[in-house]
């Protein structure tokens, strides 16, 4: 792809990572690969209705010690996210079903057997009495009719409303064109390779209580679990060893993790529960599930002035913890206005409880509706201007002359070029050579189509940002600790966790930039509260720019130590000599890194009087110098060709121009953008778990919940910017996130263009063949005009 | 998901395989490549009491060509079709090289697909569209069904509890015999939302078409078929009033992709 690497091992270079070659040969640990001596497998008897009332639970005869409810377990507390939003209500999740069943799925009764096979044969024979109540499915119904209540002390249905009018009125009435949309995303799960899990085991010899998890979180896990168990947080330690992806389904407390820890709280054995695919698809459906009713105003060239938007988010049944459910509403708030320079916006967001799983933070997080929403509104706007939406959304991009930029939402963009990642997109894809051919047909009888999409993606965002969604957890400094061993290799440790980014490597080559140390000689500990500096963790493309900010400012730490002992050992003045490249230089000579640990690990005689005692490690806090995020953006770009006879979309090439400030590792880089957007296509144009009128999810197998594979993913063309952010080391921004943002926003603008002849325009995902078709049908029958 | 308990054994020939499934009084289920039943068993919607897996006797593994027809015994796998197996016969590898993916390939038989008789699967609308023989065998020997009317419903056969199927008899396309199979699939490798598949065989006066995918058994399409064999086409109304005909309920979206499916393997043959 296009960025030059930097040679070397530090930053910019595409050094392969270090975690491959366990993954390629198998070598991998994951929690299903762990066994434990005496070690009981969970499984759980799991709501078959959305919505009921418990009235009895009989367990199966002779099932004592293996089968519990809620009230087996009184010390554990209910999950409870409280959140300083205005207006939010309280959810309270029982790690059991208490009184109530809330969806499908929602866990009853654990159960325990030597075998997951023999704790799910104990499983079903527990009898549950319900008394069904009606479900509540369709988010709209839910906040207008308050008659049925998913939580009854509520007043309502609604977590949350969230306002904000800025100027909206004196920008609106300046436009000559007024464009409406109503827009919508399916509900989607997040399907990691693996799911969820936790092993709990009591240590003795330590007095802790260990979990073993599949967690992005280690050290939220820990504070979470504690206070849920009532225990002090040094009685509990999180490893979370190899996890086979997150995407923000693991950063959370589930019920599940509450139940084995107290189990192996109770009974001092080893008690784990593997989360399989038809629980995840089943009562891990709960991510995407926007509906937007939008107005633009614009001028008649198209300039936006103002947006009036109404936005439900369909929150599911919990609220969860740390991250409660108005992240998303605060999130899609803030963000709609993406990468435009506009100065109108009104929006109100309603965030809903429904009898579905809850809601919960996707790669992402409320960007991939609010690009799709807004991209889709900005083709809309050129169309009702006859004018390319290329054209539109280049003259609306925030220009980097007005760089920083606070936009109308209050957001602080610090860096960047937006116009030219989307006029370097328009020459990659080679617009002409498409028109050329959407204008000569194809043989086979597909309509071809471009489209974009850009988006501005805040990452890295810390106290102030999180402060004001409210939540019960707030990041601030990230520490790293970072030791030289007697060998002169260094040992980094950091409070994230790495579960598919890289970062073994690409923190490696943070510390080689600075130490240079050979990147195979700097070990990375992550996941593990027993031996690593607290963090919030891994989310929010926050982990290169905060903990590796640490990591950068801790190596920094060590030089004037390295330099003093140095100096000594070559007999030369401090100030005569300089560390370099991995030695200390006086114009006499130079001494390795490997002899200056020598020298204080186990030749003390060797060191000066005037040693600093705080030796050849150092555990250094950071974080950037402006808190509000560092904002990664992007154009994306495709081709497709539509089957109007199938209603199969072909993506014929894709483009991604995007700027990540500094680049760590281009190819770790490219390969975050690749699974995000392949993660993006599933939401574009497969993924979709749908619930009849009874709260029943339709889809509990990959063969009903479609995801894309191989085949399914075109080669993606990857093209990078490098505009530093201003506030933090290296000018790296994150971009974890970035590939699942505008998929489904560039896909569903392509389409459209080619069906523009046809009159028809798609604005809800997933879009499947046959919605296609029957919008191309539907079309047919009603006279041809303009869609505007 | 894991299976709840059952027995297991692994009869050597079909006569050992019959006398187990007999013993069990309709509580077994003959197991060969698992493709079909093997998820079933972990979502615990099949719960057979004993699994007589069928898939180690060397009589159902047989492929012989018998002149006019080839044979091929049910526990053929997918990939041995693919990886030509059969020589001459381009249509079977055709076929097979679209079943699923790779590794269900390897482990799925032909056999296996049509006694599980999913409607959407590729055996059951191309063997009946080859006017090919179910060899059944059974506690008082061997009976043959044709295949297209094997399966009388979706996930249902002529099969009974104490009988399994031992090969297909799939007669030779004539010189000259023209063929197509087109199935639509959102995705490489899942079953497809429909399909439809063609001969023409003028040396054998025969022209058989079958739409599959449907909520039932493949459906002939023997008016259509008989256009094309006379006209070389057939008109989007007309086949659009034969699925209505023999699968009345298709919304039009549903209508229209089984309607395309028919059309593109008209183009194809």
């Amino acid at each position: 792809m296009s960025a030059e690497a930097r040679p070397g091992q530090g930053v910019g270079a595409r050094v392969p990572r270090k975690e491959d070659a366990r993954h390629l040969h198998g070598r991998g640990l994951f929690v299903p690969d762990m066994m434990l001596p005496g070690q009981r497998e969970v499984a759980f008897l799991r709501s078959p209705l959305a919505h009921a009332r418990i009235a009895a639970v009989r367990k199966p005869p002779g099932s004592e010690g293996r089968v519990f409810v809620r009230g087996d377990m009184p010390e554990v507390l209910p999950i409870v996210a409280p959140s300083t939003l205005p207006t939010f209500k309280l959810s309270e999740q029982h790690h059991l079903a208490y009184g109530k069943v809330r969806f499908v799925g929602e866990p009853i009764a654990c159960c325990v057997g030597r075998t997951r096979a023999e704790a799910e044969d104990l499983a079903e024979q527990v009898e549950v009495d319900f008394e069904e109540l009606p479900a509540l499915v369709d988010a709209h119904q839910a906040r207008l009719d308050p008659s049925i209540r998913v939580h009854e002390e509520w007043s309502d249905n609604l977590y949350l409303t969230l306002q904000l009018d800025n100027g909206f009125d004196e920008c609106s009435k300046k436009a000559d064109v007024v464009v409406k949309r109503e827009i919508e995303l399916s509900r989607q799960s997040m399907n990691p390779m693996e799911g969820k899990g936790t092993l709990a085991v009591w240590d003795d010899r330590a007095n802790q209580l260990v979990l073993h998890s599949s967690s992005q979180t280690p050290h939220l896990l820990r504070v979470g679990v504690a206070r849920f168990l009532r225990l002090n947080e040094e009685q509990v330690r999180v490893i979370a060893p190899d996890v086979g992806g997150g995407f923000g389904y693991k950063c959370i407390v589930f019920p599940e993790d509450l139940c084995v820890a107290w189990l192996a709280l109770k009974y001092r054995k080893p008690f784990r529960y593997v989360e399989d695919r038809r629980e995840h698809l089943v009562a891990g459906a709960n991510s995407r599930q926007h509906h937007y009713n939008l107005t633009a105003y614009a001028s008649k060239e198209g300039r936006l002035l103002a947006l009036d938007a109404e936005v439900t988010i369909d929150g599911g049944a919990y609220s969860n913890w740390p991250f409660t459910i108005g992240l998303e509403p605060g999130q899609a708030t803030g963000n709609l206005p993406g990468p435009y320079d506009f100065r109108g916006y009104r929006v109100k967001t309603y965030c809903v409880a429904t009898n579905k799983p809850g809601f919960l933070p996707y790669r992402g997080v409320a960007r991939t509706g609010v690009c799709f929403a807004m991209e889709l509104m900005i083709d809309a706007i050129a169309r009702a201007v006859n004018r390319d939406p290329y054209e539109v959304r280049l003259q609306n991009l925030v220009r980097p002359e007005q760089m920083p930029y606070d936009n109308v939402a209050r957001k602080h963009y610090d860096s960047g070029d937006y116009p030219r990642a989307l006029r370097m997109a328009r020459e990659k894809l080679d617009v002409e050579k498409w028109r050329e051919r959407q204008k000569r047909g194809e043989p086979d009888k597909r309509i071809i189509g471009i489209g974009f999409a850009s988006y501005c993606e805040q990452s890295a965002h810390g106290t102030s940002v999180f402060a004001a969604w409210g939540l019960p957890m707030t990041p601030g400094y990230d520490q790293a600790a970072v030791r030289l061993t007697a060998g002169g290799g260094l040992e980094v440790r950091i409070g994230v966790q790495s579960h598919g980014q890289g970062m073994e490597t690409t923190m490696a080559q943070l510390a080689h930039q600075v130490l240079g140390i050979d990147v195979a000689r700097v070990q990375v500990v992550h996941g593990d509260t027993g031996t690593t500096p607290f963090s919030t963790g891994t989310y929010a493309s926050r982990s290169m720019v905060m903990s590796g900010g640490a990591v950068v400012n801790a190596c920094r730490e060590l030089i004037p130590r390295f330099v003093r002992i140095g100096a000594h050992l070559l007999k030369a003045p401090e100030a005569d000599c300089r560390f370099e490249n991995g030695a200390v230089i006086a114009p006499s000579g130079s001494v390795s890194l490997k002899d200056i640990a020598e020298a204080w690990y186990m030749r003390p005689e060797r060191l000066p009087e005037n040693v600093d005692r705080a030796g050849l490690e150092a555990s250094v806090a950071f974080k950037p110098k402006r808190d509000t995020g560092a904002f990664s953006y992007a154009s994306h770009a495709v081709a497709v060709a539509v089957d109007p006879e199938t209603g199969q979309v072909e993506i014929l090439d894709y483009v991604v121009v995007e700027d990540c400030g500094t680049l760590v590792n281009p190819m770790v880089v490219e390969g975050q953008a690749i699974g995000g957007i392949a993660q993006g296509i599933g939401t574009a144009l497969y993924e979709e778990q749908q619930y009849d009128a009874n709260g029943q999810p339709n889809a509990s197998t990959l063969a009903d919940y479609l995801i894309p594979g191989p085949t399914e993913i075109p080669a993606i063309r990857i093209f990078h910017i490098e505009s530093p952010s201003p506030y933090t080391e290296f000018g790296m921004k994150g971009m974890g996130e970035g590939g699942a943002i505008a998929p489904p926003a560039v896909i569903f603008n392509a389409v459209n263009d080619a069906l523009r002849p046809l009159g028809v325009e798609v604005r809800d995902t997933p879009l499947t063949p046959e919605k296609l078709l029957d919008a191309i049908e539907r079309a047919k029958a009603v006279p041809k005009r303009e869609a505007a | 998901m894991k299976p709840a308990a059952f027995d297991y054994m692994r009869p050597r020939d079909v006569g050992e395989a019959l006398k187990a499934l007999r013993g069990a009084n309709g509580e077994a289920k003959p197991i060969a490549g698992g493709q079909s039943l093997g998820p079933m068993l972990n979502l615990r919607l099949a719960r057979p009491k004993l699994l007589v897996d069928v898939s180690r006797i060397d009589s159902l593994k047989e492929i012989k060509d018998e002149g006019d027809a080839w044979r091929i015994g049910a526990c053929v796998t997918h990939a041995q079709l693919e990886d030509k197996a059969l020589p001459g016969c381009e249509l079977l590898a055709h076929v097979a090289r679209r079943v699923a993916y790779r590794a269900v390939r390897n482990r799925g038989t032909v056999g296996g697909s049509l006694a599980h008789a999913d409607p959407a699967a590729d055996w059951p609308l191309v063997l009946a569209a080859l006017d090919a023989v179910v060899r059944v065998a059974g506690p008082a020997g061997s009976r043959e069904v044709r295949a297209d009317a094997f399966m009388t419903a979706a996930f249902t056969t002529v099969l009974a509890d104490d009988e399994i199927v031992e090969s297909v008899r799939v007669p030779k396309p004539g010189a000259g015999a023209r063929w197509g199979y087109y199935k639509f699939c959102r995705k490489t490798g899942e079953f497809p939302e429909a399909a439809a598949a063609l001969l023409l065989d003028p040396e054998r006066r025969t022209a058989r078409l079958f739409a599959g995918a449907l909520d039932r058994p493949p459906q002939p399409l023997d008016g259509v078929a008989r256009a094309v064999a006379q006209e070389g086409t057939a008109s989007a109304d007309m086949i659009a009033a034969a699925l209505a005909r023999l699968a009345p309920g298709l919304g039009p979206a549903a209508r229209k992709l089984r309607v395309t499916a028919v059309q593109r393997a008209i183009l194809q043959s």
